[in-house]
């Protein structure tokens, strides 16, 4: 209830930080995400390889028998320390980006839906539910497939098309409560005009809840990504995503598991580390939980 | 009860009949068609072989021709694996698929419920501490990840069981498999086991079920653990759903020749009725197991039982 409560929200935020703080395992994550996204953009600057270059002495060497790729090498004699980079990289973009069009088409459907109320509300939410039962997988499988394989626009609308229908639900619960309550009433009998008590007053009300959740769908996000790469469906080659890396690592990983190995444990630390965090989020802004 | 069961069997056929509105329009509106080959046909074969599947015809009879076939169990012939009809396809891997997705669903309930009580008994203690961790651990672990290590470790340092591959009759190759797709399940039902039963644990009238006088043991199975249960039911649902979508995905790893391949290798052929078909089946599948957990849940809690 009292997350809702806009003339307490700062006091809301500061809580949720002070509890936050004081969670040891979820600031260690969020240290650890950190390095991790750091790690990302700077890393490959220091190696003097790019992500296609290809060495043709070094063709598939295990890390530690030349010093010049660290992660060593690939079939193709491409250095796998800035393909796992540079993969990581596009991973973490992709993700962001669809999580937030998912967030963003969630949030406008929901609050449409629950302000609207009756019989509007009902077909709204009918559609999610109906899309809920669908394994959203297989659609997004069609949609990569169908359109032009390995575009960027394409991964994303897919993947945005199916994140935001848990965002829809919340934020219809969270808007159906706020619209009785007495600042919305006046707003109303102001003549305010429903689009603007939407983004003014419901919206910025229900932020906190789909905070919480946004750090649930980015991590996701990744593993959507990174199964659809996997699959052959998502970032094609000469590209680099963790998804594809790891699918040629368990093609390779009888004579060469390095190649497997580094994008496999940079995906589970990724992964770890952002689940940490989540659930840390959600104990701080509901300690109920506890 | 009945009442309910009933309507909701009837929500389930409009939900299905919207699934398959959807995809129809999603993969018949999407740019190419089964017969873009890499040498073009000649443009009277094409317009022949057209003719010859009735893809000729405008798009609103095509759609209605169809949901009348499968109505009668006719999803159509293969458009690219001449001489099979989807049928015999997906029927061909659909006991592979199955055995695989339900024997992860018991592998998870069997490891995951027991994890979770022994979690909540101990809380705060090590096993609690270990089970958390290794949950933690698991759910981050996707499949296409913990598979191949799975092979690494088991497969190709220990040898002890197989890569991949199947032959019927032989559980050594599912063992992999089995654990891959149930890991990540098994290690949300132990978190919401916990999580559940602690919640119930705490409740007025477990504490005066203890005040009686009744013994630990007595209080967790006689009391505690049917409510505790609830929320795990509901989750069976989105398990399902998991398990379905995650078997493509170990199927491709371990080279199981099930029913996934034929979703991804449909879609890029443009086998319009594969991939409709993989679409009623799954997702007829998804709907019916999410049904039977919806009543499961109705027969555990009374307050919706006498609704």
């Amino acid at each position: 209830m009292n997350e809702a409560a806009a003339p307490r929200a700062p006091g809301l935020w500061l809580d949720a930080a002070r509890r936050l703080q004081s969670n040891r395992l979820a600031l260690g994550a969020l240290a650890l995400l950190a390095g991790i996204a750091l790690l990302s953009l700077a890393g490959p600057l220091a190696s003097p390889w790019a992500f296609d270059s290809l060495d043709w002495r070094h063709l598939a060497q295990p890390p530690g028998t030349t010093a010049a790729h660290w992660f060593g090498t690939d079939r193709l004699g491409r250095d796998l320390y800035v393909r796992t980079l540079y993969g990581l990289r596009l991973s973490l973009v992709l993700s962001l980006l669809a999580s937030a069009v998912s967030l963003a088409i969630g949030l406008a459907w929901g609050a449409v839906a629950g302000y609207a109320g009756g019989r509007t509300d009902g077909w709204m939410m009918r559609v999610v539910d109906v899309l809920y039962s669908l394994p959203y997988l297989f659609i997004v499988i069609i949609l990569t497939t169908l359109f032009a394989r390995g575009s960027l626009p394409v991964l994303l609308v897919a993947l945005g098309a199916v994140g935001w229908l848990t965002t829809a639900r919340i934020v219809r619960g969270q808007t159906l409560a706020l619209k009785r309550r007495e600042f919305i009433e006046a707003a109303r009998a102001l003549g305010v005009p429903p689009l603007s008590i939407l983004t003014r007053h419901v919206v910025p009300n229900v932020l906190g809840p789909v905070l919480v959740y946004a750090t649930l769908i980015v991590p996701q996000m990744i593993l959507f990504e990174s199964f659809l790469s996997f699959l052959g469906l998502g970032v094609q080659e000469p590209q680099a995503s963790l998804g594809n890396l790891i699918y040629v690592g368990a093609q390779e990983m009888e004579s060469a598991p390095w190649m497997l190995l580094a994008p496999a444990l940079l995906l589970i630390l990724l992964l770890l580390s952002l689940n940490l965090l989540g659930d840390g989020l959600r104990d701080a802004f509901d300690p109920r939980e506890r | 009860m009945l009442q309910l069961a009933l309507r909701r069997i009837a929500g389930l056929l409009v939900t299905l009949l919207a699934i398959v509105t959807l995809s129809f329009l999603i993969v018949r509106l999407a740019p190419g068609g089964p017969f873009d080959q890499e040498q073009a046909l000649a443009a009277p074969v094409r317009a022949n072989l057209e003719r010859l599947y009735g893809l000729d015809r405008p798009l609103p009879l095509q759609y209605l021709s169809y949901v009348r076939g499968l109505v009668r169990g006719d999803f159509g012939p293969s458009l690219r694996q001449r001489d099979f009809t989807v049928r015999e396809l997906i029927g061909q891997g659909l006991p592979v698929s199955v055995t695989l997705g339900l024997a992860a669903l018991v592998v998870a309930l069997v490891l995951g419920i027991p994890a979770g009580i022994v979690a909540a008994r101990r809380r705060g203690r090590g096993a609690d501490l270990g089970i958390g961790a290794a949950a933690a651990l698991a759910i981050a672990l996707p499949s296409f990840v913990s598979g191949p290590l799975l092979v690494l470790i088991f497969a190709l340092h220990l040898h002890w069981l197989p890569a991949g591959g199947w032959q019927a009759d032989a559980p050594r190759f599912l063992v992999l498999p089995v654990l891959t797709l149930a890991l990540p399940v098994a290690a949300s039902l132990a978190r919401l086991m916990r999580a559940s039963l602690l919640e119930v644990l705490a409740a007025p009238y477990v504490r005066s079920a203890r005040a009686r006088g009744l013994g630990e043991a007595r209080v967790l199975w006689r009391h505690a653990l049917r409510p505790a249960l609830l929320p795990v039911v509901s989750y069976l649902g989105p398990a399902v759903a998991f398990v379905v979508t995650g078997s493509l995905v170990v199927e491709s790893v371990f080279g199981l020749p099930g029913t996934g391949r034929f979703m991804v290798q449909g879609a890029i052929d443009r086998d319009y009725p594969l991939v409709m078909g993989m679409i009623v089946v799954y997702g007829a599948l998804t709907l019916v197991c999410n049904l039977a957990a919806d009543l499961a849940y109705g027969w555990l809690d009374p307050g919706v039982r006498h609704e």
